[in-house]
């Protein structure tokens, strides 16, 4: 039987074997796997892209302080993009799940549609959620529109559910009863991350002082936004560094959502600021793309 | 010589829900296309769709299309010879192959006839890319390329035993269809004749009604309670289903049965077992594939539901940690529509409403609690129980059954087929809720046109209209709603009426066009029409209602009295006699009866007499009988055969 860790290794591998970067997780907070550059910004342009790597996806009002078998705060995804998609790529995706042990002959596999959008990142595509025996197990989805813009090479995105497929590779009924390494246990690893966070994120975080950082990371990746265009070394400019700003904010918004500190009337409001920013970067990020000193005539 | 055809059109799984309606839209298309080509009528016709491919097939195609000859009519011959090289240079001829025909020239052009597997790889593709579907994708090519529901990954084009040749993003036709995604083989040459065969000897029964029937036949065997909804999904989601019974601990049955059949049903796609008594600690799924010797789908299936259940379980707990009277102020904090207000809001117009429209305690009580379960996390999970779950609460929290029953049925009717609240007050909260939805949408703008009604405005009105009718409710119409609205309200009560009660439209118009009071009573006039309409007396009568309108129309008649004396003894008294003797608003069979004295009134009687008294005392005559029969309906709007041609 595999470990939450060997259906980690054999799935990079695989993608890697399939000509996918093994990038490492983002190194800020992201409510999921989409949201990393190397996702959200990486499908946007004229460039081919391979990239696969786990991220730890937190959503805060999804906690239940470790209680409840199924539901995590913070989850494991295994974020995959192929730009763009190749014609075999649900076969390559089917491939995948016999390369972790599943012998799809004796289970029951079903694509059902499922379409994925998120209005803070102004992106939307086409897609399933795939069961396997009356599990989702991954989203499927042909990124149509990311950063309000029409993509010019159709990416596939493929998210696994790392814990869902692990559980169900163990045959446990809670996430915390299965193997992460041998011997060692989901809840000895993440437990106690996730009682705390929930304790946090429901009843100890900060709200105004939340509001407060939401203010200037939005100030901060504005002031960037609107330096660009004036700024004559386009490819030197810290597009990336905004970007981070804009996944603060995002995170930040999240976090005063589990607190129950949005009403429904800011809501709308907040959104829209996020995507601003989110758009806003896009925007650069597509144009800097396309002013490289190595391709451009620059010299 | 004849030949057959054949398209299969391989794609990524599309959603079940869209194939039937695609299927149509692709046949009627190949169907005109083949009529406008002249490539042969379309026989033995076989129209079917899987998840992942949407197949037309047939016989009786020609080979070639005939040579034709097409006669092109030119100048007149007095135009001169510039005219005719002017013309036969446009049409690409020489001048000398035109003839004369009459006064003008002309020119046979001979048409080839074309090779009907060219007409087929031209007109194909935009058959494939014109379906109509909800929603669109491209996958290749950016936006530039084609756009279809989901990829398209192979294409199988045959005419007889030659590949029609096409091309779509890149995919080119061929004779290789692929088998079922897991159990077949990926890559099966075919011809029209074993096309079917080869399919199911790789798992896919390409026929819709056999994946359907297998579906009812095992399901219905292992127990399930077959849905007709739930059958036609999983019909379009499977390529080879086979059903298999899993089971859950029988401790979950002391969870509501219609959140366990919930879960089941909509979130996992399962069929309910009921015993005798209600549900049984089972369930019916239905795979793709082929079997489960070693039980590992009953498993996994199993596991998901009882987590699925835990959550359930969970949040009822949790739920009953407050009342639904705790929960009022709560709405406050949930919108109902931005510019509408808060759930809170809406919540004190529909009391006050339902005390307006003559609800009592229990109704007025419902109408309070009717929107809290939409703070409890149960609902929050499962939004399609709001409503029965705020029901089952109040239930379980003591509320009087009268309430409990009209919060569990105060979002139905959900359709037309649905059924309206069972009591009373329960059919008042639902009226007041929808009523309230319409008035507050209505007053800011959202006012639901075309194919866009996001706010679901045309059903909460046909909700309100079917509540209206079969509860009989007696609330005037004009009582309820004005302007817009009234016009928005009436509309649905002419498709009520029509669609789901069956009235002829004529009929419709004829019983609204006098005035509406209650639907109740619209209806009692319309069932008068109805009965009445099928005697031999009433059209021709109705026609000589029309025809009296059209003559007091034409005559600009504005009323005037009646003067007895005026009239001329025979045909003329007999038909005022005959009218007068009838009380008004009658039973319409004995109006129906005048219609042996109009007929002779009008053979004998000149109503435009040369004297102006007698003529106006004609038309007050007319008038006066039209106003006194036409409380029930305006029998000038019922269409008679002497109508059909306008």
């Amino acid at each position: 039987m595999d470990t939450f860790q060997d259906t980690v290794f054999k799935l990079k591998r695989y993608w890697a074997d399939r000509g996918a970067i093994i990038q490492e997780p983002y190194d800020i907070e992201v409510g999921a796997g989409t949201m990393c550059p190397e996702t959200f910004l990486r499908v946007l342009g004229p460039k081919p892209y391979r990239v696969a790597y786990v991220q730890p996806s937190r959503r805060p009002a999804d906690g239940r302080y470790g209680e409840n078998p199924n539901r995590l705060y913070k989850h494991q995804q295994l974020q995959v993009i192929l730009k763009p998609s190749p014609n075999d790529v649900l076969e390559q995706y089917v491939g995948s799940l016999t390369a972790i042990g599943v012998d799809l002959s004796k289970h029951d596999l079903k694509f059902e549609e499922d379409n994925w959008e998120a209005p803070t990142l102004g992106a939307w595509g086409i897609g399933w959620q795939v069961m396997l025996d009356g599990l989702e197990i991954t989203q499927f989805t042909y990124f149509q529109q990311c950063g309000g813009m029409d993509l010019d090479l159709v990416p596939a995105e493929i998210t696994y559910g790392l814990e869902r497929i692990s559980a169900f590779l163990q045959g446990v009924d809670s996430v915390y009863d299965m193997e992460w390494a041998p011997g060692v246990k989901y809840s000895e690893v993440r437990l106690a991350d996730e009682l705390q966070g929930s304790v946090y994120n429901f009843e100890m975080a900060n709200v105004e002082r939340l509001w407060r950082l939401l203010g200037e990371h939005e100030a901060e990746c504005k002031e960037l936004q609107a330096g660009y265009e004036k700024y004559p070394d386009k490819h030197r400019y810290p597009v990336l560094p905004s970007y981070e700003h804009v996944l603060k904010c995002s995170h930040l918004f999240n976090l005063l959502d589990a607190r129950g500190a949005i009403s429904v009337t800011e809501r709308v409001g907040v959104i829209k600021r996020v995507r601003d920013l989110a758009v806003g970067t896009a925007k650069i990020w597509a144009d800097q793309q396309s002013d490289q000193p190595s391709e451009g005539a620059a010299a | 010589m004849s030949l057959d055809f054949l398209l299969e059109i391989g794609t990524e799984e599309i959603p079940h829900w869209m194939i039937p309606v695609a299927l149509r839209d692709l046949r009627s298309a190949f169907t005109r296309l083949c009529r406008e080509q002249m490539i042969g009528g379309w026989a033995n016709e076989l129209v079917e769709a899987t998840p992942r491919r949407l197949v037309l097939g047939g016989a009786g195609f020609i080979e070639r299309t005939p040579d034709l000859e097409q006669i092109v009519k030119g100048p007149p011959i007095t135009a001169g010879d510039k005219a005719a090289e002017g013309f036969a240079k446009k049409q690409g001829a020489d001048a000398s192959a035109l003839r004369k025909a009459g006064n003008y020239y002309e020119l046979v052009k001979k048409v080839s006839g074309r090779a009907t597997l060219d007409i087929l790889a031209e007109s194909l593709p935009a058959a494939i890319l014109g379906i109509q579907w909800p929603k669109t994708m491209f996958w290749t090519g950016g936006k530039n390329g084609p756009r279809f529901i989901r990829p398209i990954r192979w294409i199988v084009a045959l005419l007889g035993d030659r590949v029609i040749p096409i091309e779509i993003g890149g995919v080119r036709s061929g004779n290789i269809t692929r088998g079922h995604r897991i159990l077949g083989a990926s890559s099966i040459p075919v011809t029209i004749a074993t096309y079917e065969s080869e399919l199911r000897k790789n798992f896919v029964i390409l026929a819709a009604h056999e994946r359907r029937h297998k579906i009812e036949k095992e399901g219905a065997a292992l127990g399930a309670k077959l849905d007709g909804d739930l059958v036609e999904t999983l019909t379009y989601i499977t390529e080879f289903p086979t059903a298999i019974k899993g089971d859950f601990d029988p401790a979950y049955l002391e969870l509501p049965a219609e959140v366990l059949t919930t879960v089941m049903r909509h979130h996992q796609k399962y069929f309910s077992v009921e015993d005798g008594i209600g549900l049984a600690p089972n369930f019916v799924a239905v795979m793709n594939t082929a079997g489960d010797p070693e039980g590992l789908v009953k498993h996994g299936n199993e596991r998901v539901l009882k987590a699925r259940f835990n959550d359930a379980r969970f949040f009822w707990n949790v739920d009953q940690a407050r009342k639904l009277a705790d929960r009022v102020e709560d709405l406050a904090k949930v919108t109902f529509q931005a510019k509408l207000g808060s759930y809170k809001e809406k919540t004190d117009r529909v009391v006050a409403l339902v005390k307006e429209l003559g609800g009592g305690a229990d109704a007025q009580r419902a109408a309070l609690l009717a929107k809290c379960d939409l703070t409890t996390e149960m609902v929050k999970e499962f939004t399609d129980l709001q409503g029965v779950v705020g029901g089952l609460y109040a239930k379980a929290q003591g509320e009087p059954e009268a309430v409990s029953r009209a919060i569990y049925e105060h979002y139905q009717p959900l359709s037309m087929e649905d059924s309206i609240p069972s009591t009373r007050d329960g059919q008042i909260v639902a009226l007041a809720d929808k009523l309230d939805t319409l008035r507050g949408c209505f007053n800011v703008g959202l006012i639901p046109s075309g194919s866009k009604d996001p706010f679901a405005l045309r059903r909460a009105a046909q909700g309100m209209v079917k509540i209206l009718v079969e509860a009989g409710l007696d609330y005037k119409l004009d009582s309820l709603a004005q302007g817009e609205l009234y016009a928005f309200l009436l509309e649905r009560v002419q498709h009520y009426f029509r669609e789901v009660r069956g009235f002829k439209y004529d009929e419709v118009n004829a019983v609204l066009k006098v005035g509406v009071s209650t639907l109740k009573d619209v209806e009692d006039r319309l069932q008068h029409v109805a009965r009445v309409r099928p005697t031999p007396n009433f059209e021709p009568l109705a026609a000589s209602f029309k025809r009296i309108n059209n003559i007091l129309r034409q005559a600009n008649f504005t009323g005037g009295a009646l003067d007895k004396s005026l009239l001329e003894a025979g045909p003329e008294s007999d038909l005022y006699e005959a009218y007068t003797k009838l009380p008004a608003n009658g039973p319409l069979e004995d109006v129906a009866e005048l219609r042996p004295a109009v007929d002779r009134f009008f053979d004998t009687v000149m109503v435009n007499a040369p004297d102006p008294k007698i003529r106006e005392n004609r038309l007050s005559m007319l008038s006066d009988m039209l106003r006194k029969f036409s409380s029930i309906a305006d029998f000038s709007e019922i269409v008679t055969s002497g109508d059909q041609k306008s």
